[in-house]
C-alpha cells in the first residue's frame, strides 16, 4: 500500500472514529448543547456566536429574521399541517465532545431491523468514512446542527475541489460564499427559506474549479437526533466553467412521537459547460401507522443554470417524512442549458407529500425533462406540483414532462397539478400523465411464482419507478430499491 | 402427489366447482377438457390459491399436506406451478429479475441458499435456448409487448427455470401457431415428463395432446369430472363434441 493510501485511510478512520462517538446510542444518551428554547433575535445571535461567524454573516441572519417575522407560512400546497409553534423548539443542538457511549442493545430494534434490511451496518462509520469496499465517497456528516466529519479532504484539495462545512467556508472562503449565498434562493423567497437564512446551523459547501471533474462522488449525510430540534441545513454548490460533480444526500432521523421540523435550503450554480448531478434519498422518520410523529420536511432546493450548455440534474427518492413540501427547481438562464428532475415519492399510512419541480426557461434553446413517479398507499396523499415557464425571449425551448401515479389500496390519494406558462410560440412542451392501481392480476402472477405479498408489491413498485431509480449512482440505487419495499410494508393485506 | 376430494368452490356467490374429485400420481400427465364455463380455469386458480376463489367444501392434499392452507407463494415453494392462460405484464421489471427473485424467494422458503446471478443466468440461458427464446427477450420487461405466442413460450421458459414438481397448465396451447405448439409441447415433455413430476393440462382442444401424450383424459362439465379415459378419449371428444358426453 502506498503512503498516499495510508494517509487516506488514516484520515478516513480518524473521521470515522469521530463520527462513531456520536453514532452510538442514537438519541437519548448523547449529551447535547442546546440554544435556549424558542426563537428570538437572541437565538440568532447565539447561533452566530457559537459558530464564531464574521459580522456580515450575523447581519445577514438578523435581516432575515426581521423579514421572517413579517411573513406567513404558505398555504397553497395540498397538505394538512397543524400550526407549528416556533417558540416550542430548539434551534441549535450540538453534540458534546465526549458523549457517553451506549451499546447496540439500546438502539431501537425497529431501526436496527430496517438498517439490516437496507444492508447498512449499524457501525456506519465505514460507510460514512467511505472505506467500505471499493466505494469511494467523500462524506460530510451533519449531526443535528453541526458538521462532524469531512473525509478525503486532502485528496480533494489536490484536485482543487473545496468540500467544507458551510460554517468553515464562511470563515475560509468569505468572498465565494458572499458571491452566491442567497443569490439562487433569495432571502425573501418563502417563509421556510427565510427562516433558514436566520437560523441555519450547518451544511455543506462545495466549489469545483474551472475544468475539474470531481475525482469522487461527494456526499452529505444528515441526521436529526436531539428531541424537539429543528434542523436547518444549508448547502451551496458552485460548479465553475466546464466542471462536473455528482453529489449525494442521504437523510435519516430516529423515531419520535412529536413532530420535528426540517427546513433546508440548497443552492446550486452551474457556469458555462458545467454539470451538477444532485441525488437525494430521503428517509426521515415518517410517523407511525396512526400518523403520530414524523418529520415536517419543508425544503427549498434550486439550481441556477447560469452558463451556456450548463446542466443540472435532480434525482430524488422521497420515502420518509410525515409532511414533504419540496420542489427542486432549475432556473435555465444559460443558452442551451439543461434541467432534469427525476423523482420517486412514496407515501404510506398518513404521510403527505406535495412535491415536484419548477423549470424556468429564460435561455434560448434550453431544455428540461421531468419524470415524476408518485406511489400512494394507506391513507396517504401524494401530490405532484410542477411549473414549466418559458420567457418571451427564450426561443426554441423544449420540455418533456411525465407524471405517473400508482395507487395501492382504495384509501390513498394521488394528485397531479401541472402549471404551464409559455410566452414564446416556438416552445415545444409535452406533458404525459397516468394514474393506475397495482392490479390483482399482477399481484397474483408474482405470488404464483413464489413472491409473498410484500415482495410482490416491492417488485411491481420498483418496476414502476425504474426510470428514476436508474438515474441514481449504483450504490444508492440498490439502497433505494430496498427502501421502496420497506416503506410500503403493511400496505397490502 | 395431488389428491382432490369432493372439491366445491365459489367465485363470488356463484358455485363453480361442485364436487370435483381427481387424483394425480408422480410420473403422470392428465388432461382436463371440457366446454366453456365448465370450471377448468377455476380449478387452476383454486389449486394455486388465487384470492376471490373460495373453497366451500372438500379437500386438496399435495404430497400429503393440506394445499388449501397455504398462501399462493407457499404453494409455489412447495412445487406447484400455474401456467397462465393470460400471462400478465409487469412494466419495468425484466424477466431475468422477476424470475431470479421468484426462484430465490422459493428457495428461501424451502431453506435453500439463493442462486447467484451467474448461476441463475446459466439456468436461464439453457431454458431459453431450449425453447428458442433469445436472451434479449429475457432482459425485456415481463410480457410487455410480447405477442400471445411469445407470452406462452415465456411461461414455458419460466416453468423450465423454476422446475416445479407439479405443473397446472391453463390453455397453454391457445394462441399458438403450429410451430410454436410443437416447441411448447416439446418443452412440456422435456421439463415435466419425469418419474417424480406430474402435469395437469387444461385444454379445449386435442391438438396439444398430439405432442404431449396424456396418461389420462378427464371431462370436466358443470363443476365435476363426468368421464375419465385414456388418450383416446380426447380424440373421441374432438370427433363428437362435449354435448354427447355431457348428456
Amino acid at each position: 500500500m502506498s503512503d498516499e493510501l495510508d494517509m487516506r485511510d488514516k484520515a478516513a478512520w480518524d473521521a470515522a472514529e469521530k463520527v462513531a462517538d456520536y453514532e452510538h446510542g442514537w438519541s437519548s444518551d448523547i449529551e447535547t448543547d442546546f440554544a435556549p428554547k424558542g426563537l428570538t433575535e437572541d437565538t440568532v445571535r447565539f447561533i452566530s456566536a457559537k459558530k464564531n461567524e464574521p459580522e456580515w454573516m450575523l447581519e445577514w441572519r438578523l435581516k432575515a429574521f426581521a423579514l421572517w417575522k413579517t411573513m406567513t407560512p404558505p398555504d397553497w400546497a395540498k397538505l394538512n399541517v397543524p400550526p407549528i409553534d416556533y417558540q416550542d423548539a430548539y434551534y441549535y443542538a450540538e453534540p458534546k465532545a465526549k458523549p457517553k457511549l451506549g451499546s447496540l442493545d439500546e438502539v431501537d430494534p425497529e431501526i436496527l431491523r430496517i438498517y439490516e434490511k437496507l444492508g447498512i451496518p449499524i457501525a456506519e462509520q465505514e460507510v460514512l468514512a467511505g472505506v467500505e469496499g471499493a466505494r469511494r465517497v467523500a462524506v460530510d456528516a451533519v449531526f443535528d446542527s453541526v458538521s462532524v466529519a469531512t473525509t478525503f479532504r486532502a485528496e480533494l484539495e489536490r484536485a482543487g475541489v473545496i468540500f467544507r462545512s458551510i460554517s468553515e467556508a464562511i470563515k475560509e472562503y468569505p468572498e465565494l460564499v458572499k458571491k452566491w449565498l442567497g443569490k439562487i434562493v433569495p432571502m425573501h423567497d418563502n417563509y421556510f427559506a427565510t427562516l433558514n437564512c436566520a437560523v441555519f446551523s450547518d451544511g455543506t459547501f462545495v466549489y469545483i474549479p474551472e475544468g475539474v471533474r470531481c475525482p469522487m462522488e461527494l456526499s452529505t449525510y444528515f441526521r436529526i437526533n436531539a428531541e424537539n430540534t429543528g434542523q436547518f441545513e444549508r448547502t451551496l454548490i458552485i460548479a465553475d466553467k466546464g466542471s462536473y460533480v455528482s453529489y449525494l444526500e442521504g437523510c435519516t432521523a430516529p423515531m419520535r412521537d412529536e413532530n420535528q421540523l426540517h427546513a433546508a435550503v440548497v443552492e446550486l450554480v452551474a457556469l458555462d459547460d458545467a454539470e451538477i448531478k444532485y441525488s437525494t434519498v430521503q428517509n426521515w422518520y415518517p410517523g407511525d401507522a396512526e400518523g403520530k410523529g414524523g418529520i415536517y420536511n419543508f425544503v427549498t432546493k434550486r439550481a441556477l443554470c447560469q452558463g451556456r450548455n450548463s446542466k443540472v440534474s435532480w434525482t430524488q427518492v422521497e420515502t420518509g417524512s410525515a409532511v414533504t413540501w419540496k420542489y427542486p427547481s432549475c432556473v435555465l438562464n444559460g443558452e442551451n442549458s439543461v434541467g432534469e428532475f427525476y423523482s420517486v415519492a412514496v407515501t404510506n399510512n398518513y404521510q403527505q407529500a406535495d412535491t415536484g419541480t419548477k423549470m424556468i426557461h429564460n435561455g434560448k434553446g434550453s431544455r428540461s425533462t421531468i419524470v415524476s413517479k408518485g406511489i400512494s398507499a394507506g391513507h396517504s396523499n401524494n401530490t405532484y406540483r410542477g411549473l414549466v415557464r418559458v420567457a418571451p425571449n427564450a426561443e426554441g425551448v423544449r420540455n418533456f414532462t411525465q407524471c405517473d401515479s400508482l395507487l395501492l389500496g382504495s384509501l390513498s390519494g394521488a394528485h397531479t397539478v401541472p402549471y404551464i406558462e409559455v410566452r414564446n410560440p416556438s416552445a415545444q412542451i409535452e406533458h404525459e400523465a397516468t394514474t393506475s392501481k397495482i392490479s390483482d392480476d399482477q399481484m397474483f402472477y408474482a405470488m404464483a411464482r413464489g413472491l409473498n405479498a410484500e415482495e410482490a408489491v416491492a417488485l411491481i413498485v420498483n418496476g414502476f419507478a425504474k426510470e428514476v431509480l436508474q438515474q441514481l449512482p449504483m450504490e444508492f440505487a440498490v439502497e433505494a430499491q430496498k427502501l421502496l419495499g420497506i416503506s410500503l410494508e403493511g400496505s397490502v393485506g | 402427489m395431488l389428491q382432490i376430494t369432493n372439491l366445491h368452490a365459489n367465485v363470488g356467490d356463484k358455485p363453480i366447482l361442485k364436487g370435483l374429485t381427481l387424483s394425480l400420481n408422480a410420473g403422470e400427465i392428465h388432461a382436463i377438457m371440457g366446454p366453456n364455463g365448465a370450471g377448468k380455469s377455476t380449478l387452476g386458480y383454486v389449486l394455486s390459491g388465487r384470492p376471490g376463489y373460495e373453497v366451500t367444501e372438500g379437500s386438496v392434499t399435495f404430497n400429503g399436506n393440506d394445499l388449501l392452507a397455504l398462501e399462493p407463494h407457499e404453494r409455489a415453494a412447495a412445487g406447484l406451478f400455474l401456467g397462465f392462460q393470460y400471462p400478465v405484464e409487469i412494466p419495468g421489471v425484466s424477466n431475468v429479475q422477476f424470475l431470479r427473485e421468484a426462484l430465490n424467494a422459493q428457495r428461501k422458503n424451502r431453506g435453500e441458499a439463493p442462486l447467484s446471478g451467474a448461476e441463475f443466468l446459466k439456468v436461464a440461458r439453457e431454458q431459453a435456448g431450449a425453447l428458442g427464446m433469445d436472451m434479449d427477450m429475457l432482459k425485456r420487461p415481463v410480457n410487455v409487448g410480447f405477442s400471445g405466442g411469445e407470452k406462452k413460450r415465456n411461461e414455458m421458459v419460466q416453468m423450465g427455470i423454476i422446475n416445479p414438481a407439479l405443473a397446472i397448465l391453463d390453455e397453454t396451447d391457445s394462441g399458438l401457431d403450429i410451430d410454436a405448439l410443437r416447441t411448447v409441447g416439446d418443452g412440456i415433455n422435456r421439463i415435466m415428463r419425469k418419474p417424480d413430476k406430474a402435469v395437469l393440462l387444461i385444454t379445449h382442444y386435442q391438438r396439444l395432446l398430439d405432442y404431449v401424450k396424456p396418461d389420462f383424459v378427464h371431462v370436466l362439465a358443470d363443476g365435476r369430472i363426468t368421464r375419465t379415459g385414456g388418450a383416446e378419449l380426447a380424440l373421441e371428444l374432438e370427433r363428437d363434441g362435449y354435448k354427447e358426453l355431457a348428456a
